[in-house]
């Protein structure tokens, strides 16, 4: 399985994404923001970090990067598409993703293990996990607030599109959404970072089923047709 | 255009303008001699940074000499922008801390900010890439609103820099006293990774080899910050504002991963960060390294300003910018990599023969003066010192001992006082886990990375109780190597190397520069002891106001080699029915101790002992403990003694309590004596852990019951470990809300 990494200016959790699908068995190359296609990769991950600063507002310049369109192709052919933190941020700016990320209620930045519930595990990224399940995985955030009208959060809820929750209070985000996936399931973004949750030397490997989730899906999809 | 009006060589002089910017009549006239002649504008402008105390060392110089600097362990010890120890492997930890007092005193979010910059550029200059930032923090008793804003705003500067940016802000120590009112300390270090033979360094060589420009332009932020930083704090501070620089992390990060390219090709031949006095600096000191001189062409500096004269942009102190010289006729290679990174890539001058910093603007030369006496032949003062009469009173006075019945209420108000509450508020701001290698988070007595692709890490920390340095200043001064060598030793790690801050006030003063000069013997002392070489630093002095100086406030940063990932042992109890062991006798040294500062309101009196090879020793047997697999948790006792170490070391993992019982009077449950720890060990691995440490007392054994007892000779002690944790955790949150 093939997965490229888009590396905006200020991405910098690239080489941790990198760390983490190599670590779960994917080849992974990095794709410069300034490249026109993204075509031929079975996952594109959109990283965490600051691009572009978060100037503007956090992913809105990033969303105008020539990478962009293509990546939006491929999603729409049905590649995988996971965006983490500041690459949900690009999601949701660049209308992949329904509603937005807004500062945090208490207005501070919050780095710290939170526990997630799987509302959702029959999504190409959660299928690892058990419906419910409690996963810990980290958050470090400033702009994690998710917030949609209602009409948006009831289709969200219709269509089963919530995948992640925070199981306390965290940020103020509307249902405590903690990721979401668009209507077809086949793009992620999710504020958690799943990248850092790979090694229990590191304090919990509970982001380890979502890329195994990946590779199932992907072997799937390339089963041998019988 | 509109041209400003310059003073005159001759009116410098006669109006006494050099005063203005920081050089003395002495200084002026030496001036004079070297040049044979009057300088102008920039080139006083030029002198009066370099010869501040901030670049030139010169009240600091003589008795930074103490220090030891060598060590088989040392890749690169002082004079470069970071120091580095060998980690094996052929790879090196390059490392560095730096003070951002005055700055962060006047613009505590900039000040902090850039302060995280700076110390990032000094390690990725070097070639290697910032893996963690620590911080070493002083502020008041955060009991006015100013304090609080003061406290509120670095750590938001801190955050708001070292998070855009990517690298880790893993740890660091936060202490609250009245002396630091009004004027914090702000001191960052960073800790970079490289493989050995790729390390850079700032060098101007070979005649015809270009000089380049690269970041981001220059403004007229920062215009003599260095020599602000060189003055003690008054009213006036606040109209230096426009003294302290702004940063801007997104141009940090651009510069950091151009850098990282820049640094592997063969064509460069050294770099150094544009960091305080900027591009005067950065240019003299890679000149006089390589005992080239260089000449600039000031036109070609990319400037963010109008009209910039010489004189501001040789003395700007704009963030986020790097000067490289590379072979001559190589420059496309290095302006295409910043192209990519949309950065400034300028040639603004030449390598050449003769030992001089020239500069042209607008086809006149504006400065030619010898680039070594710029960088290397400074002035330098060994200023008189006075044993201070404080000390005098502080020796001979009768021993203090604490007040009243000890009861539990005891070790929850200690909970509460700020140096030993919980600095949860603080570091959840920082984001501590990118680059995933952070196995043990701040917290703990130190923080360990793990290295990917190896079985090993590195363990860090920051350290430093003024108390006990301010009331002696030799025995403090060990103190403070002592402890910061025993975080790393309880971590497992193996100390290295130090970076030392040394924040003080006035050299100018007397007993202040005993303080400093005294400090350092004991810090060189402990260093030598210890084996932890001091590879590089910084010092900043003037640290006081009208209302009086700091403490005297060497923090030292500290690097330990973890062998192998096994090795990393956590600060807290693990496991309930491990037994708990006491390492070191307890006296009664109750003088600069938390107790006394919280019942008196002030330290006083002498601090606690120091026997540096009873220390060495016990780290010895502690780490061979470790290194055996015998230790399932170590932790130093340190401020609030035993009762507030056993307290920390049940209060981070839930579920667990501890039953203790000690051969003491209770109120020895407060002492400070120092080389103490609190190890816990599984039942099986006892016997084994007391053949390898026999002097370690078993004291109890880890419970399930969150109950904390602490039973001694007169008094049977008791907490709920949930009460503890609350009261802990919930200090500093209390502090900042509130509104008195």
């Amino acid at each position: 399985m093939k997965a490229a990494v888009i590396v905006f200016p200020g991405s910098n959790c690239d080489m941790d994404m990198q760390h983490a699908l190599q670590l779960a068995g994917m080849e992974v190359e990095f794709v410069r923001h300034t490249e026109t296609s993204v075509a031929g990769f079975d996952l594109i991950a959109l990283p965490g970090g600051f691009s572009y600063g978060d100037y503007l507002r956090s992913g809105a310049i990033a969303r105008f990067a020539p990478v962009m369109e293509s990546v939006k192709e491929q999603a729409d052919k049905g590649t995988l598409v996971l965006g983490v933190c500041n690459g949900f941020q690009v999601l949701t700016e660049a209308g992949m993703l329904p509603g937005a990320l807004k500062r945090n209620d208490g207005l501070k930045f919050i780095c710290r293990p939170v526990a997630l519930t799987v509302e959702n595990e029959q999504t190409p990224f959660t299928s690892a996990y058990e419906q419910g399940e409690t996963a810990v995985i980290p958050v470090a955030h400033g702009d994690g607030c998710y917030f949609a009208d209602d009409e948006t959060i009831a289709a969200l809820k219709a269509n089963r599109q919530i995948v992640f929750t925070y199981q306390s209070e965290l940020n103020g985000s509307k249902e405590a959404i903690a990721g979401i996936t668009n209507e077809r399931g086949n793009v992620l973004g999710m504020m958690p970072h799943p990248e850092r949750a790979v090694e229990a030397l590191l304090g919990s490997s509970d982001g380890a089923p979502l890329f195994d989730a990946m590779i199932k899906h992907w072997r799937e999809a390339h089963a041998p047709a019988t | 255009m509109l041209l400003q009006h310059e003073p005159a060589p001759e009116t410098i002089e006669t109006k006494e303008v050099y005063k203005e910017m920081g050089l003395t009549d002495d200084e002026f006239l030496t001036v004079k001699e070297i040049l044979g002649r009057r300088p102008n504008y920039t080139e006083t402008g030029l002198f009066s940074v370099m010869w501040s105390e901030h670049c030139s060392y010169k009240h600091s110089k003589n008795v930074l000499k103490k220090f030891p600097t060598q060590g088989e362990q040392v890749v690169q010890g002082p004079g470069e922008g970071a120091g580095a120890v060998d980690i094996g492997d052929g790879q090196a930890a390059v490392f560095k801390m730096e003070s951002h007092n005055h700055p962060s005193a006047v613009e505590p979010y900039e000040g902090a900010a850039t302060g995280v910059g700076g110390i990032l550029r000094d390690v990725f200059s070097m070639g290697a890439r910032p893996v963690a930032l620590l911080n070493s923090l002083r502020f008041g008793p955060l009991k006015t609103a100013r304090d609080r804003y003061l406290f509120e705003e670095v750590v938001a500067g801190i955050a708001g820099y070292g998070n855009c940016v990517g690298v880790p802000t893993v740890g660091g120590e936060i202490q609250f006293d009245p002396c630091y009112e009004e004027k914090p300390l702000m001191n960052a270090m960073c800790v970079g990774l490289i493989d050995t033979k790729d390390l850079q360094k700032g060098l101007a060589a070979g005649t015809g080899n270009t000089v380049m420009y690269i970041g981001a332009g220059t403004g007229r932020d920062g215009i003599h910050g260095a020599t602000f930083a060189s003055e003690e704090l008054s009213e006036e501070s606040e109209s230096k504002r426009p003294s302290v620089q702004v940063g801007d992390p997104f141009a940090e990060k651009r510069v950091l991963e151009a850098c990282m390219e820049i640094v592997q090709e063969d064509a460069l031949i050294g770099i150094q960060d544009m960091g305080a006095a900027g591009l005067t600096s950065s240019s003299a000191e890679m000149a006089s390294k390589a005992g080239y001189g260089i000449e600039m062409n000031l036109d070609h500096v990319p400037q963010r300003e109008k009209d910039m004269t010489a004189y501001e942009m040789m003395l700007s102190e704009s963030q986020e910018r790097m000067l490289i010289v590379v072979k001559q006729g190589e420059e496309k290679t290095f302006k295409d990599i910043c192209a990519y990174w949309n950065l400034h890539a300028e040639i603004i001058g030449t390598v050449i023969e003769e030992p001089r910093l020239r500069l042209t603007h607008h086809g006149d030369v504006v400065a030619d003066v010898p680039v070594d006496s710029l960088a290397e032949d400074g002035p330098v003062y060994s200023p008189e010192k006075q044993v201070p009469a404080y000390y005098e009173t502080f020796q001979s006075q009768p021993t203090w001992n604490p007040e009243g019945e000890v009861t539990e209420d005891w070790l929850t108000s200690l909970l509460q006082q700020p140096t030993l509450a919980s600095k949860e508020w603080v570091y959840d701001q920082y984001d501590y886990m990118v680059q995933t290698n952070t196995v043990v988070a701040p917290g703990a007595d130190a923080v360990v990375l793990r290295l990917k692709g190896y079985d090993k890490g590195i363990a860090l920390t920051t350290d430093g109780n003024s108390r006990y340095i301010y009331m002696d200043p030799e025995t403090g001064g060990k103190i403070a190597v002592a402890e910061a060598a025993r975080n790393i030793v309880v971590s497992g790690g193996v100390p290295l190397g130090i970076t030392d801050c040394l924040n003080y006030g006035s050299p100018e003063k007397p007993e202040i520069f005993w303080q400093l000069d005294t400090s350092i013997t004991g810090m060189s002392e402990a260093a030598a002891v210890l084996n932890t070489p001091v590879v590089g630093g910084n010092v900043s002095l003037y640290n006081e106001t009208a209302a009086g100086a700091v403490y005297p406030t060497p923090v030292i940063g500290m690097v330990g080699k973890v062998e192998k990932l096994a090795h990393i042992t956590p600060s807290a109890f693990t496991a309930a029915g491990d037994r708990i062991y006491v390492l070191g006798e307890t006296q009664a040294e109750f003088e600069g101790s938390e107790l006394q500062q919280m019942q008196m309101g002030a330290v006083s009196g002498r601090p606690p002992a120091l026997d540096l090879e009873k220390e060495a020793n016990r780290q010895h047997q502690l780490t061979a403990a470790i290194q055996a697999g015998m230790v399932a948790s170590a932790h130093d006792v340190s401020e609030g003694g035993l009762a507030a170490a056993l307290a920390e070391s049940v209060m981070t993992t839930e579920g667990l309590g501890a039953d203790v019982s000690l051969d003491m009077h209770a109120e020895l449950l407060f002492s400070e004596t120092q080389s103490r720890f609190i190890v816990s060990v599984k039942a099986e691995d006892a016997e084994t852990f007391e053949s390898i440490v026999p002097e370690a007392v078993n004291a109890g054994i880890v419970t399930a019951d969150e109950q904390l007892y602490i039973n001694t000779t007169d008094k049977a002690l008791s907490w709920r470990v949930q009460q503890l944790r609350e009261v802990w955790k919930g200090a500093i949150p209390c502090m900042v809300k509130s509104k008195g």
